[in-house]
């Protein structure tokens, strides 16, 4: 889960990691009323999950309340890579001497923390990487001993900073390690990392991503989340690993490997039927009750988009007679809210009595295949008619 | 032979007294699995009997170890005490733990990880996030289905369980020597390379199949790996081509970040070093099926 960058300063600040003040604004409104409050030079920040801010016109500097009124007009509603500006922050202004990069993140490939570390802040990192590799100092951190100030002191060193500003950096890097670990985050980065005119250094802005494994440990405030897509919400409230896709073949699977792959063969056969594709990913888990699955079909047969549904299910822990009896409660309990064909394939556990039971339901919208390929091409089929 | 199960496996279960632990105890026995223990701190002392079996539970893993002789432990310990379970049985030195359990948080496989490495890497972790591993006809220590298929030349390393058991049936009339299920987290024990190199190595193994899907970049690796160090024929499958960039698709790991990730990518590394890789899980298996009538 990424944050937004109000609530990664938010967080920040709470560490004690030095911040400019900040406050968020929904209105031009409430930006000129933040911009008077926090007094002379503001910035006025589009709060957008997503890069390229300035060059999109999202980040403008405003000198007067009613400055960042009109900035903030300009700002909020503007479409920035497909994100609606729904919210600024309006920030204190800061006079900037230098600008530096800190971020502290998992390293998937090699099993552990990594901190990267540089002077020359302020830009797209990834094109630093490739263009001076040299530039950018990368510390492996150990994930049971962290960052604390001998490694912080190391890191500063590695990404050569002025020897007298060493001590310094260092002390942020400890607290923003700590950001790090105490709140499950597995990005925490600072870009800029500034240290202003009158010699302080500053976290001018900031991107956090949190471990949604982790929130049963955590007791956060209710956070603002990003707008979900309908259908998404409405899965989410019932508690099913759903994701919205652009297609015409609604999706039910068990297992993510599976409903992933099942996505594929489905686009591979829509190739051959008018290139319809999938329309959502949906897996069901282990259990596949009759409750989980009605609550599965209920979502996806209100995507209008939906022509026809592909139910794979391939009986491991789950019994293939569970998984058909599901299916038939679920298309009892819609009743005319069924509206579009199904295609079922069930291999595994109980298959035969599975297949039976839907064989002897016999209901009109229910066709069985025998295969995973065959059942794609059978719902892709359907969804071209 | 199989790669790290086989007959001789004593298997204990960490968390086997609760909803899950029980059920999947009774279905590891019921595979012919020999299980000679569990451990719950609380019920210490106890004996719970499963299906005319008498299990006892230990205090902790180096008392089952000590009174057992077990040598590989299962992990069924939800998500908030599954750090404390596997370092419980790294300090035990357990040759192999497989941990089930999904859910948990990356700083705690990344902590257990981190100390399975100071402590030496005398266990072998398999997980977490994952379906185990069956040498089939021997042993099976995990939530995989016993009797998709029979003991058989081709060893199978995936990172989905239900795609694992999917490509068991498809080849079910060949039959595997060894199919392990790494886990779709972002850290994970056993990685696709380790699997390979003991496939390498197992005399009874003569075709290895490889299932990846979006996220990290394992499945390069395992490229590389294959292209030095493999001689016995692979082929692959790989998972998500149509995932969305951003999206988290049910694995905690499977996501496409950017451009770092993709299904693309991955099927390109593979094939840029000769191993071939199916559209479908069907195809991959008629590849293999086609490898196995050479051999």
């Amino acid at each position: 889960m990424d944050l937004f960058e109000y609530q990664a300063r938010d967080l920040f600040e709470a560490y004690g990691v030095p911040v400019l003040q900040g406050a968020i604004a929904d209105t031009p409104e409430q930006a000129e009323a933040a911009a008077a409050k926090i007094g002379g030079t503001v910035v006025v920040k589009a709060q957008v999950k997503t890069g390229g801010r300035g060059k999109a016109g999202g980040v403008k500097v405003a000198h007067s309340p009613q400055e960042a009124r009109e900035k903030a007009e300009q700002i909020l509603g503007l479409d920035i890579k497909g994100h609606v500006v729904k919210r600024v922050m309006i920030a204190q202004g800061a006079s900037i001497d230098k600008e530096y990069y800190f971020s502290v993140l998992l390293d998937r490939s090699n099993r552990t923390f990594l901190s990267l570390c540089s002077v020359e802040g302020g830009v797209e990192i990834e094109q630093l990487a490739v263009e001076r590799p040299e530039a950018l100092a990368k510390i492996p951190i150990s994930a049971v001993s962290g960052i604390d100030k001998a490694k912080a002191v190391e890191i500063a060193r590695a990404a050569k900073f002025d020897e007298s500003l060493v001590d310094k950096v260092a002390d942020v890097f400890v607290k923003l390690y700590q950001v790090f670990e105490k709140e499950d985050a597995t990005l925490v980065e600072v870009n800029p990392l500034v240290l202003t005119t009158e010699g302080d250094i500053v976290a001018l802005d900031g991107k956090v991503t949190l471990d949604e494994n982790a929130e049963f440990r955590h007791e956060r405030e209710a956070m603002e989340r990003d707008s979900l897509d309908p259908l998404e919400a409405k899965a989410k409230e019932l508690d099913l690993n759903y994701v919205k896709l652009d297609g015409q073949v609604g999706i039910i699977g068990n297992g993510a490997g599976l409903v992933m792959s099942t996505l594929d063969v489905v686009a591979y056969a829509g190739e051959n039927h008018g290139n319809v594709k999938p329309a959502n990913f949906l897996d069901i888990g282990g259990g596949a009750s009759a409750e989980v699955m009605a609550a599965g079909l209920d979502v996806i047969l209100n995507d209008p988009q939906v022509k026809s549904v592909f139910v794979n299910v391939f009986g491991g822990i789950t019994a293939c007679d569970a998984v058909a009896n599901g299916i038939v409660g679920a298309l009892n309990t819609l009743g005319d809210r069924a509206s579009k064909p199904l295609v079922v394939r069930l291999d595994g556990n109980n298959v035969e009595e599975g297949r039976k039971i839907l064989a002897d339901f016999n209901h009109p919208l229910v066709s069985l295949a025998d295969t995973m390929d065959g059942g794609a091409d059978a719902a892709a089929e359907l969804a071209n008619r | 032979m199989a790669i790290y199960l086989d007959s001789n496996s004593k298997i204990i279960v960490q968390g086997m007294t609760g909803a899950e632990g029980m059920k999947h105890t009774q279905r590891m026995l019921a595979g012919g699995s020999n299980i000679v223990g569990g451990v719950n701190p609380r019920k210490a002392g106890e004996t719970v009997t499963v299906d005319g079996k008498d299990l006892p539970v230990f205090g902790s893993v180096a008392d089952a170890m000590r009174e057992t002789g077990a040598n590989v432990s299962v992990i069924f310990v939800p998500p908030a005490f599954a750090k404390a379970a596997i370092v419980e049985a790294i300090d035990a030195e357990i040759p192999l733990a497989v941990a089930i359990t999904e859910g948990i948080p990356v700083h705690d496989s990344a902590a257990a990880w981190a100390y399975n490495v100071e402590k030496g890497l005398k266990t072998r972790l398999i997980g977490p996030n994952c379906p185990g591993i069956i040498s089939p006809e021997q042993s099976n220590a995990g939530i995989t289905p016993s009797n998709i298929t029979g003991k058989g030349p081709i060893g199978l390393v995936s990172k989905s369980g239900t795609l694992t058991y999917q490509m068991m049936f498809e080849l079910r009339d060949i039959g595997f020597s060894t199919a392990i299920g790494i886990g779709g987290d972002p850290v994970i024990g056993t990685t696709h390379i380790d699997a390979l190199e003991a496939f390498q190595n197992d005399p009874e193994t003569k075709a290895i199949v490889l299932i990846g899907e979006i996220g990290g970049d394992s499945e390069e690796k395992a490229a590389d790996y294959i292209s030095k160090h493999v001689t016995k024929p692979v082929v692959a499958y790989v998972a998500g081509f149509t995932a969305p960039e951003g999206k988290t698709m049910g694995h905690a790991g499977a996501i496409v970040s950017g451009s770092a990730g993709t299904a693309q990518a991955k099927k390109e590394a593979f094939e840029a070093v000769g191993v071939k890789v199916g559209k479908t899980p069907s195809e991959t298996a008629n590849l293999m099926r086609e490898i196995v009538a050479k051999l």
